[in-house]
């Protein structure tokens, strides 16, 4: 038994109609603890309502997430989210907002370890000296990292990375992407992130989970990436095997992509034609 | 445009305002008929008959001698007093009951039409119904004071909690906060913005509301003390009154526009 388990979720939004729109149908993935799992896909293949369902701020219309042998439905402090806008909340400093985390992951400590232990995980991720500060004050990078800390610091079982870096530019991008990696390798968490970056994804990863193009996109393959670590960029994109698993994964995304004949305007499922679909495996 | 600018633009507002003054009140002393010594004043009274009527009034706010003769500060004090709880009271109940409105939109939907209904009926118009159901006018004053600052505060409470970005309410689902701590942590900071700007508005109806409501309950009170003065025939006194409900009015507004400044924040 996997720590974390997607058994065949489903998931079906309701459309104007009563149509029901399939977005992805029978995910199954597993990931082992202290293993990272990055899933990539086009815009609309779910992944995100995924992260959420394993949450557990949305519900999967058919299967369960089992963690740790116990099926979650509802979200916990086992599973922290890092969300691609931050969601941190703006009437709160950087150091309220991981407070506020903290005390609520750890409500049995007394208040002077809590900040002491508030302090740590701001140092952690380099903002000593804006513990002060609104996030307005702050740029994506920095709200990122308090998101980070805010995440890592409740020492959940999973860490759920909703395509953190995507709203930050692409010179902090790679800063944050390393400090990540530092963190996850001092602490081992099991993390599951998605993102539309292949880079970023085989740079982080044990696996990259791939799925194909919504609606009812499923999950096709799973790459593993066995680069040693800790992982130096420079040295992981200099790699021969780098660039053959990027090529695998962009040829995937761009074949993956379903064609409509020119003249079809609906968004029907039939109107959709697979012009090649993966193999998924059992 | 740089702080020099900035500067000479306040300062030329600033003079335009006194010029409009300085001009309102010539304008108004000079259509004044000055009465021949000893014959009794006939029309409106002029600034300066108000101003040194005001001075009298200032230089001794609190002397009590009965019923019908009390400073301008104690009838002011009657007045803020009523305003104050009757505005606490609804401020209290429109908070709790708008929060419930803002997360349950079923709630929000059984129970609109009748804040609709509710809403825009005068405040004043509750006044015989409290007066028959309570029996004493001090107290029904009150309530028309909770009756005009409640739709305000509540309207604005439920929308601005029905508003909350959902990325907030997902946090405070990840942390499991108790509710309690949702409420003081999420719900109330993230809406407060709004809930200021309704306390704003409500305020500012109910001190017009209890005017109104005090020359109809007599006693006390500022609005009682303006009808009292017209029964005398003492305009001086009614016009120095009235501009004192409206410096009241801008302080209390003040008030909130600074509490609105500090719960702001930006996303």
């Amino acid at each position: 038994m996997s720590f974390l388990e997607v058994e065949t979720v489903s998931k079906y939004f309701s459309e104007a109609g009563g149509q029901r729109l399939c977005v992805f149908k029978d995910v199954r993935l597993h990931i082992e603890k202290s293993e990272f799992v990055t899933m990539v896909g086009h815009s609309g293949c779910g992944k995100s309502t995924l992260l959420n369902i394993i949450a557990g701020l949305e519900k999967p219309t058919e299967g369960a997430v089992i963690l740790d042998g116990r099926e979650v439905d509802t979200p916990g402090l086992d599973r922290m989210v890092v969300f691609q806008n931050f969601s941190l909340l703006p009437w709160m400093s950087v150091y309220e907002n991981i407070r506020l985390a903290v005390k609520a992951a750890f409500a049995q400590w007394e208040a002077r370890k809590i900040n002491d232990y508030v302090q740590r995980y701001v140092n952690m991720v380099g903002l000593a000296g804006s513990e002060t500060k609104r996030p307005a004050a702050l740029s994506g990078g920095m709200r990122q990292r308090v998101g980070l800390a805010r995440a890592f610091a409740v020492q959940p079982k999973v860490l759920l990375l909703d395509e953190p870096f995507a709203q930050i530019d692409a010179l902090t991008r790679g800063t944050i992407q390393d400090e990540l990696m530092r963190m996850w390798t001092a602490t081992r968490n099991t993390v599951f992130m998605v993102t539309h970056d292949v880079e970023e994804a085989i740079l982080l990863s044990d696996k990259i989970a791939l799925m194909t193009s919504g609606p009812s996109a499923q999950l096709a393959e799973i790459v593993e990436v066995t680069f040693p670590r800790p992982r130096v960029r420079e040295e992981v994109l200099d790699l021969a095997e780098f660039a053959r698993i990027k090529k695998h994964v962009i040829n995937f995304l761009k074949n993956c992509v379903r064609e409509r004949p020119a003249n079809d305007t609906t968004f029907g499922t039939d109107a959709l034609v697979v012009t090649r679909r993966v193999a998924a495996k059992a | 445009m740089d702080q020099i600018a900035v500067m000479s633009e306040r300062k030329k507002s600033i003079i335009s305002s006194v010029a409009l003054l300085t001009i309102f009140l010539a304008v108004w002393q000079l259509s004044v008929k000055t009465p021949a010594p000893g014959a009794k004043a006939e029309g409106l009274p002029g600034p300066m008959a108000v101003a040194s009527r005001a001075w009298e009034m200032v230089s001794d706010p609190f002397y009590n001698n009965g019923p019908n003769d009390k400073g301008i500060g104690i009838q002011l004090g009657y007045s803020v007093g009523r305003l104050l709880i009757g505005y606490t009271a609804a401020a209290l109940v429109a908070i709790s009951l708008g929060v419930m409105l803002g997360l349950s939109p079923g709630f929000y939907r059984a129970l609109n039409p009748y804040i609709q209904v509710l809403k825009p009926i005068s405040p004043l118009a509750w006044m015989p119904l409290f007066l028959y159901t309570i029996k004493d006018s001090s107290q029904s004053a009150v309530m028309v004071i909770f009756m005009s600052s409640l739709w305000p505060i509540l309207a604005n409470t439920a929308f601005g909690v029905a508003g909350i970005k959902r990325d907030y309410l997902n946090v405070s689902a990840l942390l499991q906060l108790s509710w309690f701590k949702r409420l003081w942590k999420v719900i109330l900071p993230a809406a407060a913005p709004a809930i200021v700007a309704g306390l704003r508005i409500s305020i500012g109806s109910a001190w017009v509301a209890i005017v109104a409501a005090e020359m109809l309950i007599g006693g006390t009170g500022i609005g009682y003390f303006v009808w009292n003065e017209w029964n005398n025939l003492q305009l001086t006194s009614v016009i120095f009154a009235i501009l004192m409900t409206g410096f009241v009015g801008l302080l209390l507004d003040t008030g909130f526009g600074s509490l609105a400044k500090t719960l702001t924040y930006k996303e």
